[in-house]
Formats: C-alpha cells, structure tokens, sequence
C-alpha cells in the first residue's frame, strides 16, 4: 500500500513536471528541468567541472552535484571499453523521447574517434543555432576542433575545451647519459626525423635502455599523418604507407630490443614510465603528460609532486619527429534536454572563457582550447611546468596545435586503429607471418565492420 | 447438485494461476528475445559507418548462416571454445571423481569435510571477471607469478604467458576448472552417496577390490548423473565469455586463439549492431550444442538402449 502510494505521488510528480514543460514552452523565461544528466566516460571532465565551473556548490554523498540555482548534476560514467560507452549511450539517446524530463540526458562528451556519428542532426542541438552560443564567442576556439564536430551541412554541433597536439616526452637522465644532452632543442634536433629516431634508438639499445616502451607507442604519430582516411568511398579499406612505415619501425624494434614490448595502458607500460622503467621516452598528448605520465612517473604515487619523488621534474618534451594529435573531448547539448540555458552556459564558461581557460592551465598544466589565453601562457617567460622541469610546455603544444589536421578522420577510425594493433602485435612477436598478420586484420574488422573490404594486402616491405 | 459443484475449489486452476508471474517474465525477457533472434537471423539487418546508419532490416533468406559457413571464423572460434572446455573439463571430472571418492569413502572417513567442501566450492562463488582479472594481474608479463617462475629459472626471459596461443589457452582452461570443480565434486558426490551401500558391501564379500569396485560398481552406477555433470558443464562451456573477454580485454587473444563464439556474438553486437548475423550464429549455436547433447546422451546410453532393443526384438521373433 506503502509502495503504490510513493508510485502514486511518482507519477503525479512526473505528469506535472511534464505539464510544466508544456506550458511554459512559449514564454521567455522557462522554468528548467532541476536534473542535469551528463553522460561521461571517464573522471576527467567531472574534476575540470567541480574545480572551474563557477556555478558549482558542492558534492553531495551520492556523487551528484549542486549547481548554486539549486539544479542537481547527475554524473552517469561507463567506461569506453569494447565499446560500452557508445552501446550506453545508443540505448538512451533511442529512448531521449520517452524518458521523463528529469532523466533526459542534457549533455554528454564524445571524442575524436566517433565524433561523426554523433555531432549531427540526430543527436546534437546546434550550437550556434539553437543554443544561441554567439559565434565570436567561439572564434579563439582552434579551428581542427570545431572542424570535425561540424556537420555536412555546415552546422557545428559540440564544443571542447582542450586542444590535443601531442608530443615527445623524454627522460633528461638518459638523454643526458647516453647522448650527452638535455636539453629540448639539442634533443630535438636529435630526434627531428624518423632516421635520426631510429639512430637514437640503436645507441640507446647499446646503453641498455629502450626508445620506447611498447608497439603502439609512435602508432599516432604515424597515423595522423596519413595522405587519406582508413576507408575510401567505395567501402575499401585503403592502407596507408604511414601504416606500413609504422609496422616497419615496431617489427624493428621488437626485432632489436628497442622497445619492451609493451601495450598501451598495461602495467609494463605504466612501470616504464616510472621510475624504475628504463624507456627514453613516451609520445604523448596534452592530457596524457599532465594526467598520465605524471602519475605514473612518481616513485611513491601518494607522495607529494614534487622533484625527488620519482621522475618528477626529469621529463621533458619536444616536438619529435612528426606531429600528432591523441583524444580530446567534446561536449554535445543532447537534443531534448530540458536544460538548454544551464547546458549553454556551461558550454560556455568551460570551454570559451578565456579566464576559465588559463586558469585550467596554470593549475592544471592541461592545454586549453583558447587559442589567445595559450598565447599569453606560451609567451609568459615566467610560466613553467615543475613536473616538467620548469620547461613552458604550453609553447611547444601551441607550436603544434596550429599544424592539427583532422581532415583524414572517418567513422571506423576507433575500430580500425584498434584492430591493426591488436593484429600486429603477433607479428611483432614473431609468432605470424605478414600475411597472416593481414588475415588476422581482416577477420577481425570483418565482425566489426560488414560493409568494409580490404581488396589488396600490402606488399611485405621486408621481403 | 449443480451449486455443489460450483463452491468446490479448483486446485488445478490455481496451479496456472501460480505459474502466471512466472510464464509471463519467461514470455517477455525470454521467448520472444530467442524468437526474435531466429527471426531476424534470416534478415540483413546492421548498423553502416560504424553504428551510425540502420541498414534493413531486408529479409535474406540463408544468407547470413551461408556467410558464417564459408567464411569460416564460426567454426574457428567453435574450435577454440570446445578446446578450452575440454583442457578444462578432463582434470575437472577426474580430480572431482577422486575428491568425492574421498569424502563418500567410509574406509578413509576424512574428518573436517564440512570445511573441505567449502573450501572446493570456493572459486565458484568468485566471480568469472575477477577471477580472470586476477589471472591477468598475476600472469601478464610484469606479473608475479612470471616474475618468480623467471627467477627461479623455471621460464626463460622472452616466455610470456599472455603473449603465446597456448599458454593463454591453458590459463583459460585452468580457471574454468578451478571454478568448476568444487561444483562437480558436490554433483558427484550426491551421486555417489545414492549408490546402495549394499551392492559396495556384497562386492567386497564377494572379494572384489577398491578399483575394481569403482569400475565395474561405482561408475556404471554413476553414469546418469556423469551425463548429467557433461552435459551442463558442455552448455556452460560452450558460451563461454566473461573468462576470455577479460583475460584477452576483448582481443580474442593471441592468433585470435581464445576468440569464443559467444565473444564472437557480442563483437557482430558491437559497433555495427549486426542483428541479422550475431541472431544466425546464435540459432547456429543452439543447434550445435543441441547436436552435441544429443551425440553424449547417445554413447551414454548406448548400451541401453541397443541391447533392450536387440532383447525386444528377439522375443517378437
């Protein structure tokens, strides 16, 4: 009786809330949903959220948060893995229409990989548009990152706050011991090539260290430069030299020792990073230096950030041999949410205040998408990293960011990209041969992907 | 008469209303899912760009089982499946038998077995991902299990357990059977424990030793409930999934060597939501497992059923 009179006093709730939306649908001021669902993967955005969002209270105990106009945050987290973000996130978008006001989602963050299939007309508000954003607002946003979220008929659809130009970050200690320099520009231009990469890797072999830790470490560096996407008009898979030119470099230097035969995201590759791996160096993003490698780098992971715990203070980066970019994130105005004010303004604050921005940056050490706030920071002679030994790494980053090109992106970048490593790591071992390697790839992306062909198996460069 | 009848309580009626609540769940989360998934198996029906554009559904006949014949992966991740199963279920039913042996032995008369049991069940109640988690953690190249097998020379410097076919195959046959033995201990047992003590007794008077009793005894006796432990170890492993999806993080392993047909079915269920070929390799499964059911129950009864057979007929002729 109990139950059926909460389920009563539920659903009166819910019809009137619903009621409300109707009703107020003309007037100028609307009463706003009091629930704002964001769909994340990670933590990344909910810290940058709680931390920079001036409308932010507090935490409660549940995890939900409480915006100073009395709307709740409710953060829903899946993680990316086999695609469970996106199968998540399929199931609620199909359901948008249906779902009670509150349990709407509002907004939810996509990244490079899939931006496609998400930044259009189906599931994104136009940002200019309807959310009413003005277009200068956005105008020191890069240009890559408005690109690739803007739709075929020219509308864009979401916004991000970090631009993702990656880098080369190196350990000054064994570039010190084995090539007798340190600092940036003499490394780099040690290392401004592939040859030279190469080269390096063999003196850092006879000194016992590895270049890098594992397969799939240049893998971007390589595929971001590729002359056109993984899979043409017609459907086929067309495989870039860049690709071939990466398999070339890993087989390599599986063959030789200069990796350790790592994965991304494994333990061995974290421990590399540390202060007890013996890897010259890792090609990492913004958020990968600021979050990853700085964790992983210190000895004592509780211990305080500062030089002496670890590697701290011993990293520094470089533009390397080729540039890249890896990840970033946008954030997409679900249509139907019954927030669009609080979605705006929150896209606005947090990804074009220039304010907000460089405060991001100073504390964060994460690279912003304001490409006048990055200025100031790049131009500060003050401005140092102490993780990275005080080197103003924002300067490198904002070199780099202005070469970022997404043109060559498609819809199966994520399955594809993850499929050929996954393929050539057996190859890399040496267990397959090069055909079998190809065989490998093609039944794989043949259960991914059905209306994908691959029609010519490259030829073997090493036969 | 008639009002008598009527103010008599209908007990059967009451049975179907009892069976209501439970039909109608099977109904909806169950029937219609496995109908749908025979329907749509004759349809084109998947997501292009990488789950951006529905494709179909468009009725195809046979086309998506042709497909899963002539490509071939079906069969291949079939193989791997059944290998894994059977790595693990040979030391399983034979370190079960002999540990119900044990604790159903009145000679040995082991003391503590309450503890014993629990202690053999325990791995069961992990659960599959973080048992193969754990594996992972103490079995991946950096791990410690790898790291004292090295150090004690036992395993050279480039061995890697994650790394190789058929040491990730046999890890996986190891954990379904760490998993799964303490089960079929308890099955075997309750078996065992049905057995007349009388015939054990009258084989010993009759001078008849410990093996030669299991032999000729015990295990002919047993035969039901070992068709029985074989073929619902069989259905589980056939779908095995959590185990290898962990270990593997979704890869199938290495050389696609630890692909099960299940990981299979959820990969076409991915990106591309591929409902048409992932609902042919479902109804394809079922009739496997469904065959091979079968084909064990036949040897199981064999015996049975041919000589009963040949008898009948003798009398009618």
């Amino acid at each position: 009786m109990k139950k059926l009179f909460v389920l009563l006093i539920a659903l009166t709730l819910g019809l009137s809330l619903a009621a409300c939306a109707e009703n107020t649908e003309a007037g100028e001021l609307k009463e706003e949903g009091k629930v704002l669902n964001i769909r994340v993967w990670n933590d990344e955005f909910i810290g940058r959220f709680r931390t920079f969002y001036p409308g932010y209270l507090e935490t409660k105990a549940n995890g939900q948060d409480l915006l100073d106009d009395g709307t709740v945050v409710n953060w829903i987290e899946v993680a990316n893995d086999n695609n469970g973000y996106q199968n998540a996130l399929d199931t609620a978008l199909l359901n948008q229409d249906s779902a009670a006001a509150d349990d709407k989602i509002d907004m939810f963050l996509i990244e490079a990989d899939y931006a496609k299939k998400y930044a259009n007309d189906t599931y994104a508000m136009d940002v200019i548009g309807e959310l009413g954003i003005p277009e200068h607002t956005l105008s020191q946003q890069y240009q890559y990152t408005k690109d690739i979220v803007t739709d075929d008929s020219g509308i864009l659809r979401a916004v991000s706050w970090q631009a993702t130009p990656g880098l080369f970050a190196y350990r000054t200690d064994i570039a010190e011991e084995v090539l007798g320099v340190s600092d940036p520009e003499d490394v780099q231009a040690l290392l401004d090539s592939w040859e030279k990469f190469d080269a390096v890797a063999e003196d850092m072999k006879a000194e016992d260290y590895v270049m890098i830790s594992g397969f799939d470490d240049a893998y971007r560096a390589y595929s971001n430069n590729t002359s056109a996407p993984w899979v043409n008009e017609d459907g086929e898979i067309i495989v870039d030299n860049q690709i071939i030119e990466w398999i070339k470099q890993t087989k390599t230097y599986t063959d030789n020792g200069y990796n350790n035969q790592t994965g991304l995201w494994s333990d061995g590759w974290f421990k590399d990073m540390g202060p007890e791996g013996n890897a010259f160096g890792f090609f990492f993003s913004t958020w990968g230096i600021n979050f990853t490698l700085k964790d992983a780098s210190k000895a004592d992971a509780e211990g305080p950030e500062e030089v002496g715990n670890g590697l701290y203070g011993k990293y520094h980066v470089i533009e390397g041999p080729a540039s890249f970019y890896w990840g970033g994130t946008w954030l997409v105005a679900a249509k139907g949410t019954d927030n669009p004010t609080l979605v705006r303004d929150i896209m606005m604050k947090m990804t074009a205040n220039e304010k907000i921005a460089t405060d991001i940056t100073l504390q964060t050490e994460d690279y912003t998408n304001h490409m006048a706030a990055m200025d100031a920071i790049a131009n500060d002679e003050e401005y140092g990293s102490k993780f990275l030994g005080g080197q103003n790494h924002i300067a490198l980053f904002n070199e780099s960011a202005s070469t970022i090109d997404m043109k060559n992106i498609s819809p199966y970048d994520q399955g594809l990209n993850e499929s050929i490593q996954q393929s050539f790591k057996d190859y890399f071992l040496g267990t397959i041969t090069w055909n079998q390697a190809w065989a490998a790839f093609e039944e794989k992306i043949s259960t991914l992907y059905p209306e994908l062909e691959l029609k010519t198996i490259p030829a073997d460069p090493f036969a | 008469m008639k009002n008598k009848r009527k103010t008599r309580i209908n007990y059967a009626k009451w049975g179907y209303r009892f069976v209501i609540p439970f039909v109608v769940v099977y109904v909806v989360f169950s029937l219609i899912p496995l109908l749908s998934t025979f329907f749509y198996s004759f349809f084109e029906y998947y997501f292009k760009f990488g789950g951006l554009e529905k494709v179909g559904p468009n009725f195809n006949f046979l086309d998506n089982y042709i497909l899963l014949f002539t490509e071939g992966k079906f069969f291949k991740y079939f193989g791997n499946t059944m290998l894994i199963w059977i790595m693990g279920f040979i030391p399983q039913v034979i370190v079960s038998l002999l540990l119900a042996l044990w604790f159903s032995s009145t000679r040995l008369n082991i003391k503590a077995q309450g503890f014993f049991k629990t202690i053999v069940y325990m791995p069961n109640l992990v659960m599959a991902a973080a048992f193969s988690l754990l594996f992972l953690k103490l079995f991946s190249n950096n791990g410690p299990v790898t790291n004292f097998l090295f150090e004690s020379n036992i395993i050279g410097e480039s061995f890697s357990f994650v790394d190789q076919n058929w040491s990730t195959r046999g890890l996986l046959s190891f954990m379904n059977y760490l998993m799964w033995f303490g089960n079929t201990t308890i099955l075997l047992m309750a078996g065992i424990m049905g057995i007349d003590k009388g015939i054990l007794e009258s084989a010993q008077v009759d001078g008849a030793n410990t093996i030669q009793t299991f032999f000729r005894i015990v295990l002919p006796l047993l035969r039901p409930i070992l068709l029985f432990v074989l073929v619902t170890s069989l259905v589980g492993g056939v779908q095995l999934f959590d185990l290898p999806q962990i270990f593997t993080a979704g890869s199938g392993g290495p050389e696609m060597g630890s692909m099960t047909v299940i990981m299979y079915i959820s990969r076409l269920l991915g990106v591309s939501k591929q409902y048409g070929l992932a609902g042919a390799a479902s109804t394809l499964l079922f009739i496997m497992t469904a065959i091979v059911s079968l084909g064990f129950f036949f040897i199981f009864y064999r015996k049975e059923v041919i000589p009963r057979k040949s008898i009948r007929e003798g009398e009618d002729k």
